[in-house]
């Protein structure tokens, strides 16, 4: 048993309904309880999904246990192949139907469908969400490419540009989705096509074509390095192992690019734009030289954002680790190459206890790492899954590429800034602007201005006389009883202000010199919210 | 996701949705969608209930933390699981930036579920280590979930361990908050349940009311105020807002359901002598009337006096509530199910609103706790207990209604087909109770149907 107060990522099946709802004609079936069907809300919440997954649950209760549940598997997937005619067909257990040993994906390939049926053995209690993302993924591409046989491809004697396939993107990565766009942008910029992107946006029918790239590019190693892998293995593809985040790690992935397909890649290298240097160069960030900065997140993530933080913006990393523990010894080299010791854990407290002993000055992390920094009181910024909706922003927010630069040089020097003010708030506390009222949590500084904060002082302690906002005396304001006064705090702080003001004015138009609690709720009906 | 292809891609195969303009979300296949059918319903009251069994779209009763743990301030949640809960925990809460989080999850795994480790001994290091770490917990509830529940691990018995273990610094108590027992809001009356055994007995003789349910702080303090205005002799809610604040119950003691979800918990305190007041629910003026008025006469309080009372506040109610009403009036609605609120706030919706019912759907429906709501409803009401999700969808998209209160699951693709949709959980998770909320009420249904007026595209 470990004591989990936050998980760094979901359990393995997840990974799979990633991978489903990733794609086109793919559909899931999990064998799971009722309420596992709360992962649908990532899709459509977090990453503002306008369709559901493509999974179904067999949502089976206590009342099922008796009986046969795997007939329930059965009845699932007939009526599930038979209402979405899948072209695909992932199936597999959640942890409890692990404990069950239905054995739904052999169940799946008795039943004689037509469509290719992927069997899934995710062990939920030793593996994790990108592990069953990666087997997912790995499982569904040697399904579907059983019995091809590799291509001999030459893009000159056929008189065309080389082709790459762009591999590991997936629904709820993090910024996949305008990532993909940059990396296709920049390969375009060398002379290389995209042959496909996968899992993101592929069918099964696209995966067929798999082969008919020169190579791969693994953008996503936690997700598609198998893959890659496997397709290197089996059909000669050979595949380019940088992470192009960074302004260095764009330029060296655009060399790989080069060397993996034989063409000249330093035109593209010497045309790419990007503002980080000189942004980074300006000594409006000569402040930034050696801040302290603790780093954790995905392997593939952190070790891109120590190359930043030291070669770009001139950090000193102090910490460094990951939840990837698949990637252990990469994420060890990293760390050796900036002279500390990489800490490779899920368990959030180590993470903890690691940063408050570490006490940097900003911390690159995960969502877990704003509880961590919020506790500590040290400026954060997110470099990786996992993420929250605010991660999955409306805007074009790449990591990747030079556009990725420019958001990254943004974001982290964004919570210095804030930074700088809570000193200043902590210096001088009686400002009027700048106070340490209701902040909200997400935002990290104080941002209420006097006028939506409720700072009109209690009945006790009215020593000025204030003008409210509709220019009504002071000596016509209405005095509030405790009580009322109370009661007023109990309403949100970001209506407050709004409620008082209404009230004041209620009771002023009818002549009410003290407000009561029924006063306040007399307004409250009177005005509406 | 379905729109992470570049646009700037040469050779796209099949389009995806870019935007979700027009985006199905039954259009995953060919789509051969037959009307939904139900079987045989039963009787309830003068309804009939239509039973259905299939996939569901709910939550398990583990989401109760998300609000149980803001209500009792002194309490500690700890899910004994697997990473599944621990992640369902942290997507609904972990919007939110905790600096002292007050739930966890204990992991098990894989040595845990081979007998390798002992699973008792396991627990008692973790709660060890989780009471080190926060001193500040006075109830640490020790929580079940499926897997937990699957491989029989005895938490009643550990709660009891680790209780003597703790010397009684801290309370220790177990509840299951598990799928395959609970659904959504019942995780909170299996939490209440588990308080029941160690509420103080109540002196003998004592005449009290206890209100059962969570309600937000602000709700609870209007209801003080009304009953003691009544002169109700004594008052306690359940949840407390602390763990050291438990109310007592005996053979005086009256209860009074605030919300519908509490039917094991109210079931717990009659065994312990108490006795329930069968009352609809506090939702609209109506209700709330209704529900203050038979607590009332359950005191030998007068109707007079409960008029004098509930006067003021129902005037003002009723004219919040108009403003709203004529929006809402005419305009079908339906619900999925979720919490169990669904059946009283159809009433309010449709007796104070002006509200068509095309479907209610119930996750289960309690008959004793929703007796004298059911009276309410309109006899022809299409009433639903469970649900084949695939099959209540294909009637939605043949009633295509004003309004869906769904989960979040469902909502932003329902919204994508041109249903304008409320999402259910915020229904939990507003004051929505009494007389100065019944305009707040009326208007959480009116918001989604005003923004749809008010965007342009």
């Amino acid at each position: 048993m470990q004591l989990t107060v936050w998980t760094y990522e979901g359990p393995p099946h997840m990974g799979a309904i990633r991978i489903a709802a990733s794609m086109q004609g793919v559909h899931c079936v999990l064998h799971a309880p009722q309420g596992d069907s709360y992962a649908d809300l990532l899709f459509t919440m977090i990453a503002r999904s306008a369709k559901r997954p493509p999974v179904t649950y067999t949502s089976f209760q206590a009342r099922d246990l008796g009986a046969d549940t795997a007939e329930l598997v059965r009845k699932t997937l007939r009526e599930t192949v038979e209402r979405f005619q899948p072209r695909a067909l992932l199936v597999g257990e959640a942890c409890t139907g692990e404990l069950l040993q239905d054995q739904p994906a052999a169940l799946a390939q008795g039943m004689g469908f037509d469509c290719p049926v992927v069997p899934l053995e995710l062990p939920a209690f030793t593996r994790k969400e990108h592990w069953g993302a990666s087997e997912t993924f790995h499982q569904l591409v040697r399904t579907l490419l059983r019995g091809q046989q590799p291509r001999t491809l030459d893009p000159v004697a056929e008189g065309r540009r080389p082709r790459a396939n762009l591999l590991g993107a997936t629904a709820l990565g993090f910024r996949c989705r305008d990532d993909i766009a940059e990396v296709t942008k920049l390969l375009d910029s060398a002379g290389v096509d995209v042959n496909l992107s996968a899992p993101a946006g592929a069918s099964p029918e696209d995966l067929l074509r798999i082969p008919e790239a020169d190579f791969n590019v693994c953008l996503y190693p936690e997700i598609a390095q198998s893959t890659c892998v496997w397709l290197e293995r089996m059909f000669k593809q050979p595949w380019v192992k940088t992470v192009p985040i960074g302004v260095g790690a764009t330029r060296d992935f655009l060399i790989e690019v080069g060397e993996v397909a034989g063409i000249d890649t330093s035109a593209a290298i010497a045309a790419g734009r990007t503002r980080l240097p000189w942004f980074s160069r300006s000594v409006d960030s000569t402040y930034l030289t050696g801040k302290r900065v603790f780093i954790f997140g995905d392997a593939s993530h952190v070790i891109a954002a120590a190359r930043i933080a030291t070669e770009e913006l001139g950090f000193e990393v102090v910490g460094l680790g990951s939840y990837s523990r698949e990637f252990a010894r990469e994420l060890r080299a990293a760390a050796e190459r900036h002279g500390v010791e990489a800490l490779i854990s899920d368990d959030y407290l180590e993470v903890e206890a690691a940063v408050l002993e570490l006490a940097p000055e900003l911390v690159l992390g995960t969502q877990m790492e704003r509880h961590i920094a919020k506790r500590a009181g040290i400026p954060c910024a997110v470099i990786s899954s996992p993420v929250h909706v605010q991660d999955f922003p409306a805007r074009y927010a790449p990591q990747m590429g030079f556009e990725g630069a420019n958001v990254i040089f943004d974001t982290w020097v964004h919570p210095l800034m804030m930074g700088l003010e809570e000193h200043l708030i902590t210096m001088f506390r009686e400002d009027e602007e700048f106070n340490d009222e209701a902040v909200a949590s997400h935002l990290g500084s104080g941002k209420l201005t006097a006028a939506s904060a409720d700072t009109a002082p209690g009945p006790a302690t009215t020593a000025e006389p204030t003008t409210s906002a509709d220019g009504m005396g002071a000596d016509a304001a209405p005095a509030w009883e405790p009580e009322a006064e109370r009661e007023l705090k109990k309403i949100p702080f970001f209506v407050r202000g709004k409620a008082r003001r209404n009230t004041e004015r209620y009771a002023a138009e009818r002549g009410v010199a003290r407000i009561t609690v029924e006063t306040l709720y007399d307004a409250k009906a009177y005005f509406g919210r | 996701m379905t729109d992470m292809r570049s646009r700037s891609q040469a050779k796209a195969s099949p389009a995806c949705a870019a935007n979700g303009l027009g985006a199905g979300i039954g259009d995953q296949g060919a789509g051969q969608l037959s009307a939904g059918q139900l079987g045989a319903g039963d009787l309830a009251g003068n309804l009939q209930v239509q039973h259905e069994q299939g996939q569901r779209q709910v939550f398990c009763g583990l989401a109760g933390i998300v609000w149980l743990h803001r209500k009792i301030q002194d309490a500690f949640f700890l899910v004994v699981g697997s990473r599944t809960c621990a992640h369902l925990l942290q997507s609904a809460a972990g919007v939110m930036i905790f600096a002292e989080p007050r739930f966890a999850t204990a992991v098990l795994g894989d040595r845990d579920l081979a007998g390798l480790a002992d699973c008792n001994e396991e627990l008692d290091r973790v709660v060890t280590e989780l009471l080190a770490r926060r001193p500040d917990i006075g109830t640490l509830f020790l929580v079940a979930s499926c897997p937990s529940e699957v491989i029989k691990l005895d938490l009643e018995n550990a709660a009891e361990r680790l209780a003597r273990a703790q010397q009684g610094r801290v309370r220790v108590l177990a509840y299951s908050g598990s799928g395959l027992d609970t659904t959504f809001t019942q995780g909170e009356d299996t939490c209440l349940s588990a308080l029941v055994p160690v509420l103080p007995e109540a002196a003998a003789g004592s005449d009290a009311l206890l209100v059962l349910g969570t309600l937000p702080d602000v709700v609870e303090d209007q209801f003080r105020r009304l009953f003691e205005a009544l002169g109700i002799p004594s008052l306690h809610f359940l949840p407390p807002r602390r763990g050291s604040e438990l109310p007592p119950v005996g053979p005086g003691t009256r209860l009074l359901a605030a919300q519908p979800f509490v039917g094991d918990t109210a079931a717990a305190l009659i065994d312990r002598g108490a006795t329930l007041i069968a009352a609809p629910y506090p939702f609209g003026i109506e209700g709330t009337r209704a529900w203050i008025g038979v607590a009332a006469e359950a005191f030998g309080i007068s109707a007079e006096r409960v008029e004098a009372v509930t006067a003021p506040a129902a005037k003002r109610a009723a004219v919040g509530l108009e403003r709203y009403r004529a929006q809402l009036a005419g305009k079908r609605i339906s619900f999925l199910p979720d919490s169990q609120l669904e059946i009283p706030l159809a009433r309010f919706l449709q007796r104070e609103c002006g509200m068509e019912l095309v479907e209610v759907g119930v996750p289960y429906l309690d008959r004793r706790m929703m007796g004298a709501e059911l009276d309410w409803l309109p006899a022809a009401l299409r009433l639903t207990e469970g649900q084949d999700l695939e099959r209540q969808l294909d009637r939605l998209r043949a009633d295509r209604p004003d309004l869906t209160v769904c989960g979040l699951g469902l909502a932003n693709p329902l919204e994508a087909e041109g249903l304008t949709t409320k999402w259910s959980i915020e229904l939990v998770f507003s004051p929505v109770h009494g007389f100065d909320q019944a305009a707040d009420l009326a208007e959480l249904f009116v918001r989604p149907l005003n923004r749809r007026e008010r965007l342009a595209f």
